[in-house]
């Protein structure tokens, strides 16, 4: 069912001028504690942009073509903090490893797709849509989640929160899209100019699709910051973040997690990752800022018990080249890891190979996991939803929740 | 001059026509427009486009591409740092590529020229890969000389564009290793659309492609050697084609001119196609050979165009809401970057569509934050407001300077004595519904006009109270749909 196809069944438009009380009115039920159905398990997402090195995340310590093909950007073996006998995590990753030495951390080594695309965007593109890399599709595969999951109830774009100021295409449905915000007080205050709140009470007397639409959309904006501005206002966490914008933003996580919000998925991203020059300072930097404010989230969750009921999976839109290349630095590749961390799942550590540097596509991993495939495990096996629905096709889960 | 306010209809209509055709029209047009037949009206839209102001950021010889640059750092001839610095400036004039072109659009003559070469820049949608101003500046030009002309020439001439060739990989498209990337998308998206082609069209096409290349200061060359001579079969003919001969073929075919008169439709028209009324379009399109101009003035003089199912239907895209807003009041910005930074934020980047299939448009251009942002936006260009948004980072290292700058405060030039003058007679009751008629798709409802009244104080001036409305007005969701 397409968009429009979906408004014109929808009770908002042919419902004319009861739209909004008649929206309202459902809204306000759900917010009573009717929730939708929900496992009440939460994913959270973290987009390491700009393709991060994932050989030099996780080092095949062990490996001579890793150390032959970058003599002076590979980590060595001693600073590398090991995970098992072939590999370990970057030095800067502490918090990381003592999470994995906890149990809490599954690695997944060679994650890609077929034909792999080495441009940024468009590689970002697939992995937010997740369509086969000779496909465009305009929906992302978190907002076909929302589609799956809230259609036919009252919308609630806060089902899945982007924390940040603008929504990615990963979070945009066909008919619904999640919510965008960086900080629930500074939405909340946007929404609160005479002109917008008044303007979201207004019933448009007009038929067309496209004005009840941008109604319909504001109406849920204002309403939804309401919600969330007075659900997390009365959370506070105790702990205390690193001032980084990936710790700031997993704070917001952390709090919006506490006060009890309904939210099943969040997406951060963080950027910096293109590291084609002068790689080792830089990386080690970001995987730093990484590492640290992840441990502090799970925990905080720890903490606040919550630690089994939150996911968090991290992917970069693509690894970079075995190969270093003149500027120290390394440039854009294909497969590369995915990190799974918390959730309650039994840990299964390290899930499948180390990358097989012997056997390279022209110089570039090759991938044995679909990133779908994980897609696909979370939807289906963690969220317990309909994954099929919203991939479009069936991927073999991996065994791990 | 004054907005002539006792034919209302008129305006509306002519407001109708001025925002579909071009990025709207000031008070001060829509009058003297007015006092034209419709008819002479459209003549003149598309008589006025007959001139191009061609954009210039990079002469050919003084252009170097990412990889020669990478070459005289290799040579020792560039350091590190000046390779990052020319890099930058690649990109730097990339961006002002975009602002010559948003300026055309906004302020230029020829509106409708703008708006189609708009169009044709999402329909043979083509990013800025590597960054090279050379090749986009050589690709925007193409689009918007040939944007009113015969759809034959436009599409030949994109193809052979050293951009596209490199965006669709066809220097990678050799004999004995065909590349497939261009001839799928020049039949997919750009002239048959799926369902109208088989895998072993775009097989033996890629083959006829072969040799289709360019050099690196952006000609296009037919490159002999790499070329494949043999017979190929397409569409169930045979013979040793050349790329200029699936060209034609695929112009030959009525599904093109259908594909094409469809799309048209549903970006200047309505998004919901009317069969009947496509399909006769279609049939002019193909029986004028494709004749652009021609087919946009039917469209334009149709009655059924001013049908009230199609007025207000089309949700503006970021680039036609800036250039829009921009035209209405002569706007001019001091610094480069808030245009740029609207077009992000709002995700319509010009030189950077998402990807080859371009900008899907319509609904999924609104969301909970770009929604409040375009009703902000009035409030950034005219009051000066404080940027409160930041766009994300694309993760690619060599745009993130660019990202960075920006927000703050936007400061511009406004022309408002031209745009109050047109007011100057309209009494004060009168005045809000006379400024919506020029800038909204609908008359005002009771409860909004009081919204928007609530803007004004009663000590402002004539010339203060014109400007809160026409900020308020601009901030409906309404002035987002054309």
């Amino acid at each position: 069912m397409n968009r429009r196809n979906f408004l014109k069944q929808s009770a908002f438009t042919t419902a004319g001028t009861m739209l909004i009380p008649h929206f309202l009115k459902a809204y306000e039920a759900q917010m009573m504690g009717q929730t939708a159905a929900s496992n009440g398990k939460i994913v959270v997402i973290v987009q390491l942009s700009g393709g991060n090195d994932g050989l030099n995340t996780v080092v095949p310590y062990r490996n001579d073509i890793y150390y032959r093909e970058r003599p002076t950007i590979a980590i060595r073996p001693e600073k590398v903090l090991k995970l098992n006998d072939d590999i370990g995590v970057h030095p800067s990753m502490g918090p990381i490893k003592a999470l994995y030495d906890e149990g809490l951390v599954t690695v997944i080594n060679n994650v890609g797709y077929p034909n792999p695309d080495r441009s940024h965007f468009r590689s970002m593109d697939i992995w937010q849509t997740a369509s086969d890399s000779d496909k465009y599709v305009h929906t992302g595969w978190v907002g076909r989640y929302l589609d799956a999951t809230c259609a036919s109830k009252p919308q609630q774009p806060f089902r899945t929160i982007e924390v940040d100021e603008t929504l990615s295409l990963a979070m945009k449905g066909d008919t619904l899209n999640g919510l965008a915000l960086l900080d629930p007080k500074k939405l909340y205050n946007q929404t609160r100019s005479g002109l917008v709140t008044n303007l979201s009470k207004e019933q448009p007397a007009n038929q067309h699709h496209s004005v009840s639409y941008l109604y319909k959309t504001l109406a849920e904006t204002v309403s939804s910051a309401e919600y969330v501005f007075n659900k997390a206002k009365v959370a506070a966490t105790s702990t205390s973040y690193p001032a980084s914008e990936l710790g700031n933003r997993l704070k917001t996580v952390s709090q919006l997690v506490q006060s009890g919000v309904n939210t099943s998925i969040y997406y951060v991203s963080i950027s910096g990752f293109d590291t084609h020059i002068n790689q080792p300072g830089q990386q080690e930097r970001l995987l730093g800022q990484y590492a640290e404010a992840v441990g502090t989230f799970m925990n905080d969750l720890k903490l606040a018990g919550r630690q089994n009921d939150v996911l968090l999976m991290t992917f970069s839109e693509f690894g970079r080249r075995v190969k270093q290349n003149a500027s120290n630095g390394t440039d854009h590749g294909t497969a590369n890891n995915v990190f799974l961390i918390g959730g309650g799942l039994p840990s299964k550590r390290v899930l499948n190979e180390a990358p097989n540097l012997t056997k390279l596509d022209e110089g570039d991993l090759v991938y044995s996991v679909d990133f779908r495939q994980v897609y696909a495990t979370i939807l289906r096996d963690y969220l317990g939803v309909d994954d099929v629905a919203i991939l479009g096709r069936k991927f073999d889960g991996l065994k791990i929740v | 001059m004054d907005i002539v306010t006792k034919q209302p209809q008129e305006i509306a209509r002519l407001r109708y026509l001025y925002s579909r055709a071009g990025f709207g029209a000031t008070p001060a047009e829509l009058t003297e427009a007015s006092r034209q037949s419709l008819r002479k009206v459209v003549r003149k839209l598309v008589k006025d486009s007959e001139s191009i102001t061609d954009l210039q950021v990079v002469e050919a010889d003084q252009n170097e591409t990412k990889r020669q640059l990478k070459g005289l750092f290799r040579d020792g001839q560039l350091d590190k740092d000046m390779l990052k610095e020319r890099i930058r400036q690649n990109a730097e004039k990339v961006r002002d590529l975009n602002l010559q072109w948003i300026d055309q659009m906004a302020l230029g003559k020829s509106a409708l020229r703008e708006k189609m070469a708009l169009f044709w820049h999402s329909h043979f949608a083509c990013r800025a890969q590597g960054r090279n101003p050379l090749f986009m500046q050589k690709y925007a030009n193409t689009l918007r000389q040939n944007a009113l002309g015969r759809f034959g020439d436009l599409l030949m001439a994109i193809s052979k564009s050293p951009a596209m060739l490199q965006f669709l990989n066809n220097q990678q498209n050799r004999k004995n290793a065909p590349n497939e990337n261009f001839a799928r998308e020049v039949m997919e998206l750009f002239t048959l659309g799926r369902g109208n082609y088989s895998e072993h069209d775009i097989k033996e096409a890629a083959r006829a492609f072969t040799g289709w290349q360019f050099t690196s200061d952006g000609k296009f060359v037919f490159r002999e050697r790499v070329h494949d001579e043999g017979e190929k079969t397409i569409f169930g003919k045979t013979g040793a084609y050349k790329g200029e001969d699936v060209v034609d073929m695929l112009l030959e075919r009525k599904e093109t001119a259908r594909f094409i008169t469809a799309k048209i439709y549903r970006f200047f028209v309505n998004e919901e196609e009317d069969k009947k009324q496509v399909d006769t379009l279609a049939e002019q399109f193909y029986k004028s050979n494709y004749d652009i101009a021609q087919l946009m003035e039917t469209i334009f003089s149709a009655d059924w165009f001013y049908d009230s199912k199609n007025i207000g239907s089309h949700i503006k895209s970021p680039v036609e809401l800036l250039a829009g807003l921009r035209h209405t009041l002569g706007v001019q910005f001091d610094q480069p970057q808030p245009q740029i930074f609207v077009q992000r934020t709002l995700g319509q980047l010009l030189f950077y569509p998402p990807n080859v299939a371009g900008w899907p448009g319509g609904k999924n251009w609104i969301d909970s934050s770009s929604l409040l942002f375009r009703m902000q936006l009035p409030n950034y260009v005219l009051k000066a407001a404080e940027v409160a948004i930041r766009p994300k980072e694309d993760g690619d290292v060599n745009t993130e300077p660019l990202a960075r700058k920006g927000a703050a405060r936007f400061q511009t030039k406004i022309d408002w004595a031209d745009f109050e003058a047109s007011f100057a007679k309209i009494s004060d009751n009168a005045l809000t519904d006379a400024i919506a008629l020029t800038l909204l798709p609908f008359p005002l409802r009771a409860e909004q006009r009081s919204i928007v009244e609530k803007q004004t104080k009663p000590d402002q001036t004539r010339s203060e109270r014109i400007r809160a409305l026409t900020a308020a007005l601009m901030s409906l969701p309404e002035y987002q749909l054309t």
